[in-house]
């Protein structure tokens, strides 16, 4: 499949502008750092050469201006401050609108942006300004030689020249192609034959050339071994040309200028005051370490398949997996001891290509985090509440799909975390805290879920003004005996907000309740933790992919259905005993904690007679328990899941549905749901008794 | 005519070389990193190979190391891409082996040149 190479360096070009925005607030922290430096320029070094070679023209005319910049800072002759970070953030903006959608640039606002720029490097020391034209026209081949008759040229490489891959009759013939040539060589030093190392080179030439090429056609012939060997060039002393006669020594001994500025580098030889400026022995140094640092970096783009082909794979593996199911089941029931050990085989194969599969789709957190950054530089910037932006967890690894569906959940609360959690510079010192606030957004695994926190260290929330807002709102009753956890959960109510006043970035209330119902789309939960004065929490539950769970298969009435194994947290036998002692209420002692149960026959409305021993499966979202009453645990089932048709969307109980080994469906049930249900049947419960 | 390898974790580095190289009569095969053109080398043998230096798992300073090893690869040119125009970085990768060099970025025409340079068709 070929590729729009254009399109290819879009892609390319995005990934380099996301790493530059990444390495430019931390710039902005650190701005001594010299790897962020070199990453900077080498960015923009790279999207101006691409750039340059696909066509992309005001790409590469626009960049020039910051390559130049970062270059000065790099050779330290300018320093990285705050105005040249935050020009340069609005600058890869423009050059990412140039890249992605060209037509709506306005070039005003490019030279705006570059003015600023010359505005700020111009307030360094002159030599700034200088050192870029000095680059650009050392490009400029120096003044060539006026044609002469011909040229004798004496060749003698390093002996070890044949090791580096070079082959000198292809330079020979190189110089053949410039005109006629006498080659004359000299093997006076080659030894005898049982001797002779056939890598060794020790032949030497003299060539007299007949053409009216410049000395620099000559050289560009030795580009490569230019320093590995000794080239005398001189002109032919014939017909009146002799005024340069044997004057016109070789620049063998000359100024690196020459030797590496061949046709194919027209950026070669800067000027040799930059390059005096920079310490030469520190130069190798930070070279490496960022060749090291951009190995580990670009770690991460390797691979690059589009994400239909691996939905594609997914569901592939997924159908693998069913139909191993049904192998595995057919061969359980019957009695071929060879097609039990095949389809067990298979089994173990199809589970480590389930799990292969799915690793393939997991990104690290990291590339999420990094577009958080901008935004809180930005909004701290607005509100001008300084705001330390930490990140905890960066390689916590989510299926694709799932990052991209938290991205917008984050937003809302990390927007909220700045403009409501904390508090502006005055409240903050009356508090003695720090002037700067902290937002920490970490991810981490717990078992099979990942865990990401949004953390703030702000005034935390007010539980007595949300309580008023909802005793307002009619949500409660004035009064209504409520923890602080439940009344917290208010904010999660659509249209709820306590902001006094409306900013642009939040406080209309279409935040929270959104971010709730997606994170609980992607069957995960969200929960609010707060200290009053020292700031809140924000914890969402993930689980780590969509597409295959673990689930546990059980029977209610003549229906099957699956909980997520993530969900379990124990099965229990629901006794005659225990039940006799619920008293008809549905509740349960579990080692001295009261958890409700619901019967799961009485939710579906099952028929038929009960089981006679019903297993109590004790589920749990966050710290809320519930047990499901079921007839039969069936046992563990790799579950693939399909998302039910647009008609059950509003089927809350259910997640999504599976195929079984038979081939009959199951219904995946939505704990959460259920746990809620579960609760408030509790609740019911409780108040009869409480009147 | 003649086989290239072309080693580089900028896909779009190696589709350039790959159009520019392609219509030109060579048959050029990709490789994402160091370790993958190593890989390919031992597979396969090629007239030149063209590098980039910096790259994940393999960098191209431990390619052409490791290439210069093999005895296939004893007398096969090697070029390297290197965005630098430091002498420094150029030193050490012809210490490595290498044969010569390509400034990024490149037009076509400077690629072609460098090939005829270094392949004999």
């Amino acid at each position: 499949m070929e590729l729009d190479p254009t399109e290819t360096f879009r892609q390319e070009a995005s990934e380099l502008l996301d790493s530059l925005e990444t390495v430019l607030l931390d710039l902005g922290q650190t701005p001594q750092d010299r790897d962020l430096i070199d990453a900077a320029f080498r960015a923009l070094h790279t999207i101006k050469g691409s750039g340059a070679m696909f066509g992309f023209d005001k790409v590469a005319a626009f960049t020039h201006d910051f390559e130049t910049a970062f270059d000065l800072i790099r050779k330290g002759k300018i320093d990285a401050n705050h105005d040249i970070v935050t020009v340069s953030l609005s600058a890869r903006d423009y050059i990412r609108t140039l890249i992605e959608d060209p037509d709506s640039t306005d070039p005003i606002i490019g030279e705006a942006i570059v003015e600023e720029l010359q505005r700020l490097i111009g307030a360094g020391p002159a030599a700034a300004k200088n050192a870029a034209p000095a680059a650009e026209t050392a490009a400029e081949p120096a003044p060539g030689n006026p044609a002469s008759a011909g040229w004798r040229i004496e060749i003698a490489f390093e002996p070890g020249i044949l090791r580096n891959g070079t082959n000198p009759l292809v330079l020979l013939d190189d110089l053949r192609a410039l005109g006629p040539c006498t080659v004359e060589a000299d093997l006076g030093a080659v030894p005898v034959l049982e001797e002779l190392d056939p890598e060794t080179c020790l032949i030497t030439w003299t060539v007299t050339l007949e053409s009216a090429c410049s000395q620099e056609e000559i050289e560009d012939v030795f580009m490569f071994v230019r320093d590995e060997m000794k080239l005398v060039i001189a002109p032919l002393a014939a017909g009146g040309q002799s005024g340069f006669g044997l004057d016109m020594s070789m620049p063998g001994d000359a100024a690196p200028a020459t030797a590496t500025a061949p046709v194919v580098e027209p950026e070669a030889a800067p000027a040799p005051a930059a390059r005096a400026a920079a310490p030469a022995p520190a130069a190798p140094a930070p070279e490496k370490a960022e060749l090291n640092r951009r190995a580990e970096d670009k770690g991460t783009t390797t691979v690059r398949v589009q994400a239909e082909r691996l939905d594609e794979l997914m569901d592939r593996v997924g159908e693998l997996v069913i139909a191993q199911a049904r192998l595995s089941q057919i061969a359980h029931s019957g009695t071929d001891l060879a097609i039990k050990a095949i389809a067990e085989e298979i089994e173990r194969l199809a589970s480590g290509l389930r799990d292969s599969t799915m690793g393939v789709r997991m990104v690290p957190m990291g590339s999420l985090f990094g577009r958080f950054r901008r935004l809180v530089h930005d909004l701290s910037r607005d509100l001008g509440k300084p705001v330390d932006f930490v990140t905890v967890g960066e390689d916590t690894e989510m299926d694709k799909t799932m990052i991209e569906r938290l991205a917008d959940p984050l937003v809302h609360l990390i927007r909220n975390a700045i403009d409501h959690g904390i508090e502006n510079a005055d409240d903050r010192a009356r508090t003695a805290k720090s002037a700067t606030g902290r937002i920490e957004l970490a991810a981490r695994y717990v078992g099979a879920q990942v865990l990401v926190t949004v953390q703030d260290d702000g005034a935390g929330l007010n539980t007595a003004r949300i309580r008023a807002k909802a005793e307002e709102n009619g949500l409660i009753a004035p009064g209504a005996n409520l923890s602080e956890h439940e009344i917290h959960q208010f904010l999660f109510h659509p249209g709820f907000s306590t902001a006094k006043t409306i900013s642009a970035l939040s406080g209309r209330g279409v935040g929270m309740d959104v971010v709730k119902r997606t994170i609980e789309a992607m069957r995960g939960t969200i929960d609010l933790t707060t200290i009053p004065g020292h700031g809140s929490s924000v914890t969402l539950r993930l689980p780590l992919t969509l597409a295959i769970i673990d689930g546990l298969l059980i029977r209610v009435g003549e229906g099957r259905y699956i909980i997520p194994l993530s969900a379990v947290e124990e099965c229990i036998e629901l006794t005659a005993e225990a039940e006799a002692r619920a008293k008809g209420r549905s509740f349960l002692n579990v080692r001295g904690d009261l958890v409700p149960f619901l019967r799961l026959r009485d939710v579906f409305d099952a028929e038929g007679q009960p089981d006679p021993h019903q297993k109590v499966i004790v589920t749990s979202i966050g710290d809320t328990r519930v047990g499901l009453v079921v007839d039969q645990i069936i046992g563990s089932h790799q579950t693939v899941i399909k998302s039910l048709s647009k008609l059950h969307s509003d089927v809350t109980m259910f997640s999504g549905a599976t195929i079984l080994g038979d081939g009959s469906a199951a219904l995946i049930l939505d704990v959460a749901q259920l746990v809620t249900l579960g609760q408030s049947r509790a609740e019911n419960d409780r108040t009869p008794e409480a009147a | 005519m003649a086989n290239i390898l072309t080693v580089d974790d900028s896909p779009s580095v190696r589709q350039m070389i790959k159009l520019v190289l392609g219509p030109a009569g060579h048959n050029v095969v990709e490789a994402g990193d160091g370790s993958e053109g190593l890989a390919k080398a031992k597979a396969q043998s090629f007239d030149l190979v063209i590098t980039d230096l910096n790259m994940p798992v393999m960098n191209g300073m431990q390619m052409i190391k490791a290439l210069r090893a093999l005895p296939a690869f004893m007398g096969t040119p090697i070029v390297f891409l290197t965005t630098e125009s430091d002498d420094a970085v150029k030193q050490e990768a012809k210490a490595a082996g290498a044969t010569g060099w390509i400034t990024k970025p490149f037009k076509p025409e400077q690629l072609l040149a460098v090939v005829a340079k270094l392949v004999r068709a």
